[in-house]
């Protein structure tokens, strides 16, 4: 053989520098993306102040959509509402069609990034999916001071659940 | 009556599980034969008790039998046949069950079709597989046990959540289960050959039909998630990176790659370890998944409830299977006996590299789906791992495989020749980059990436055609060569569709997530609104009724340069028991992509002249997706009625005779 691997040593330490270099380059790839674009924090309204957000920094802001806060910009594609954990509010602007489970009084993950004025930007919305199941982190963190809007049930008991 | 029998028999099986673990490695130390061979019967009779249950557990949801809990919680008189039955597993309970149904189900087919296996390795096989199917049955016991009575019975369920009242879905769980717990019967061959300290060509032989037949449904099972998503969902997305999405891709990753490490070890008795162990790591990936989704520690769709003692006991299960099979590697993989060699360009150094692109991106993927776990168990705050980040790795380790591939299967094994591939792939060569310069120059240098994502399909594709026509010796004589195509063997003939399928996903990701066009408006009855240069007019708005859902549904005529394409009529359903609404996104597939329309809220009050919000999409390419998963999974299947998986079996009935 005047080409190739000729001993198994040499063979096992083509393969292990191989799969050691495309290990590196998926590390440096991991954190690189890591630090950059691809992490999202997850938020409700009251932790904003305690992490420093700046306007466009991407964030995942989850709570409860305020009761009477909805309503429709002027174009009639754009929702604007109010998310809550119950202390600490923040104004959402969305352009897109609301997922089916959206309701004023249900919990709500929105995310997207701060604008200048202080209004949060959503590119996407998801609403809880059914009944038995509401995201982490939409769970209001002052659920007594939360109301049901029926007045079915207050928000604390949903949080007993 | 007929839930406690199925109770019962539950309970029969978990009995024959333990002793199907115990016995036969007891008659294996004391080689009495008699005891070894009772390791068939055993895998057959486990598989009859848990067929019983399930079936017991299928009559209580036809029959709607509200006294137990899980048929209350999950199902309803009004719905529908197909979802009474589908219902039975639409539930973590009845999922469980299924999935230890698939697991006894492959191990009994084990015992019938393994014949000609040697009975000892046989009767290891079935053992650990019983261990498996030990665990299931004791975690269904324990924490979901899908026989629980409620007492009184409500007269009405709760109703199937809407969703996931699909054809689709129907069947989406089914074969992606078929997938994960296929896996298995690899994991259990090579825990048996590391017993064993053997392993053999004729192992890997055994070892690639299972394991071919897990991808098969694994890829068919997220296709079908996937196509799902697309159409019921109404965000016109298929793909999201998901943690429970990421959670059925690890295993594919990692089946992708036995499924071609274990063609070394059969070709070449090399790579034996390493294929032992991305059998077990496979698997592993499988259980982890089921963790993932089952413990309630990721919430989405997918995850039926939050109940941390079952997180805890899957998390045990994993933690022990995963422990024990890896010390078992660690301990005897040394003593392997090592195999051929190859040089540096061969077919073998191909396929390692193939092995080592794949297994990095299923660590990477790994490592997205876990970090936000770890950094909130650490006390640190909640945070998410975005698609850009799995995009960029699915771009950085996938294109040099993809680059690869078309060069692979035509290097020889041993020693191959690189100058032989390149020559002969030279078209292929000048397609890509003809197709790349002609779309940079075209777009004015704006879509540089999505040039390239074109030109990797198509290099993909020419290539295998290439390989095909090369092997069969075309250029000499056509007519000769399309006579050697029927008599090629199938299982080139189904790497090389599966390899072009694979290029056409490439080209329809490139394509459609490039080129598509979204329009979001609001219409009155006989306005118009523009995408992807077709005219989208509203016709009507108008309610209509379903078996057990009303709905709203907008007619909306498509046109092209003012001739008419297609009706469109997307559906706003409200759904009752429980009250929950979907959005019934219109579709229609044209050859050159699809046209796709969700209609949103009314604005405004509900008038004749009534104002809608729609998304409108035209999206090109979509069907390249699922004809390009299509031609993967047919490759397989092709692959997998070779001569050769019943030649080998053959040869190994003579050996163990």
């Amino acid at each position: 053989m005047a080409k190739g691997l000729t001993t198994r040593k040499s063979q096992r330490l083509v393969v292990l520098t191989a799969g050691l270099v495309t290990l590196g380059l998926a590390t440096g790839l991991v954190l690189y993306a890591l630090g950059s674009d691809s992490l999202s924090l997850f938020v409700q309204p009251s932790d904003i102040a305690e992490h420093d957000v700046k306007p466009g920094d991407r964030l995942k802001l989850g709570g409860l959509v305020a009761t009477g806060s909805f309503h429709r910009g002027d174009d009639g594609v754009t929702n604007i509402f109010t998310v809550t954990d119950c202390v600490a509010d923040v104004k959402v602007s969305f352009r897109g069609i609301l997922p089916d489970l959206f309701r004023e009084g249900q919990g709500v993950v929105t995310e997207g990034t701060f604008d200048t004025a202080g209004l949060f930007v959503a590119d996407t919305v998801l609403a809880k999916h059914d009944e038995n199941y509401a995201p982490p982190g939409t769970m209001p963190k002052n659920a007594a001071a939360c109301t049901h809007p029926e007045g079915v049930a207050t928000a604390a008991e949903m949080a007993g659940r | 009556m007929i839930a406690e029998a199925g109770h019962f028999a539950l309970v029969i099986a978990t009995i024959l599980a333990l002793m199907a673990g115990i016995v036969p490695p007891v008659g294996l130390k004391r080689r009495d034969m008699g005891l070894i061979a009772l390791a068939d019967s055993f895998a057959v009779a486990q598989f009859l008790m848990v067929a019983i249950a399930f079936a017991a557990l299928m009559h209580g949801f036809i029959v709607s039998d509200f006294s137990l809990k899980v048929v209350a919680a999950n199902s309803h008189t009004a719905k529908p046949m197909l979802y009474k039955v589908a219902g039975t597993w639409g539930n973590h309970e009845g999922s469980l069950l299924l999935w230890v149904l698939i697991l006894t189900l492959f191990a009994s087919l084990v015992s019938l079709f393994g014949r000609n296996l040697p009975l000892t390795f046989r009767a290891r096989v079935l053992s650990v597989q019983a261990l498996l199917s030990l665990g299931f049955l004791l975690f269904i016991l324990v924490t979901s046990n899908p026989f629980e009575r409620l007492s009184p019975a409500p007269l009405e369920g709760n109703g199937l959540n809407p969703l996931l009242q699909d054809p689709g879905l129907a069947f989406h769980p089914p074969m992606l289960y078929l997938g994960y717990v296929g896996l298995s019967v690899a994991f259990s061959f090579a825990v048996a050959a590391l017993i064993e300290r053997e392993v053999t060509p004729m192992w890997a032989r055994w070892v690639r039909p299972w394991t071919l037949a897990a991808w098969i449904f694994l890829t068919g099972g997220i296709a079908l998630g996937s196509w799902w998503a697309y159409y019921e969902l109404g965000w016109g997305g298929w793909w999201f990176w998901d943690p429970v999405e990421n959670a059925s891709f690890m295993p594919w990753l990692a089946a992708s790659a036995l499924l071609h490490s274990a063609i070394v070890v059969e070709k070449r008795d090399a790579l034996k370890s390493w294929t032992i162990l991305l059998a077990i790591v496979a698997f592993s990936f499988s259980l982890l998944g089921t963790f993932l989704v089952r413990s309630g520690v990721i919430t989405s769709v997918h995850a039926f409830a939050v109940d941390p003692t079952r997180g805890i006991f899957i998390l045990g299960f994993l933690a022990l299977v995963v422990g024990a099979s890896l010390t078992l590697f660690a301990m005897r993989a040394p003593s392997l006996a090592p195999g051929g060699l190859f040089g540096l360009v061969s077919r073998e150094s191909a396929l390692v590299l193939n092995n080592i692109l794949l297994a990095t991106f299923a660590a990477v993927v790994l490592i997205g789906t876990l970090y936000p776990l770890f950094v909130e168990a650490a006390g640190g705050a909640q945070i998410s791992v975005g698609a850009p980040f799995f995009n960029y790795a699915a771009l950085v380790l996938m294109s040099p495989l993809i680059v690869a591939l078309g060069l692979g299967p035509l290097l020889a094994w041993k020693r191959g020749r690189l100058s032989r591939a390149a020559r002969i792939l030279l078209p292929a060569l000048i397609v890509a980059a003809v197709v790349f310069v002609g779309t940079v120059w075209a777009t004015a240098g704006g879509y540089v990436m999505s040039a390239f994502g074109l030109a990797l399909g198509l290099w993909l594709i020419v290539s295998a055609k290439l390989e095909i026509l090369q092997r069969i010796r075309f250029f000499e004589g056509p007519m000769a060569g399309l006579k050697r195509l029927v008599r090629l063997p199938r299982a080139a003939l189904g790497m090389a569709l599966a390899h072009m399928g694979l290029g056409v996903l490439v080209l329809a990701i490139t394509i459609s997530e490039t080129w598509t066009s979204e329009t979001l408006t609001v219409l009155s009855p006989g306005e118009t609104a523009m995408a992807g240069g077709y005219e989208f007019t509203l016709d009507k708005v108008e309610p209509v009724a379903g078996p057990n859902y009303a709905a709203v549904r907008g007619t909306l005529s498509v046109r092209r340069d003012g001739e008419l394409v297609t009706v469109l009529t997307p559906e706003d359903r409200t759904f009752g028991d429980p009250v929950m609404e979907t959005t019934e996104a219109a579709i229609r597939p044209l050859v050159t992509g699809d046209l796709y329309a969700v209609i949103g809220e009314a604005i405004g009050p509900v008038a004749a002249d009534g104002r809608w919000s729609l998304r409108l999409y035209f999206k090109p390419a979509i069907s390249g997706l699922w004809l390009g998963t299509l031609m993967m999974m047919a490759g397989g299947l092709l692959s997998l009625t070779d001569r050769r998986a019943r030649v080998g079996a053959a040869a190994a009935r003579e050996k163990a005779a």
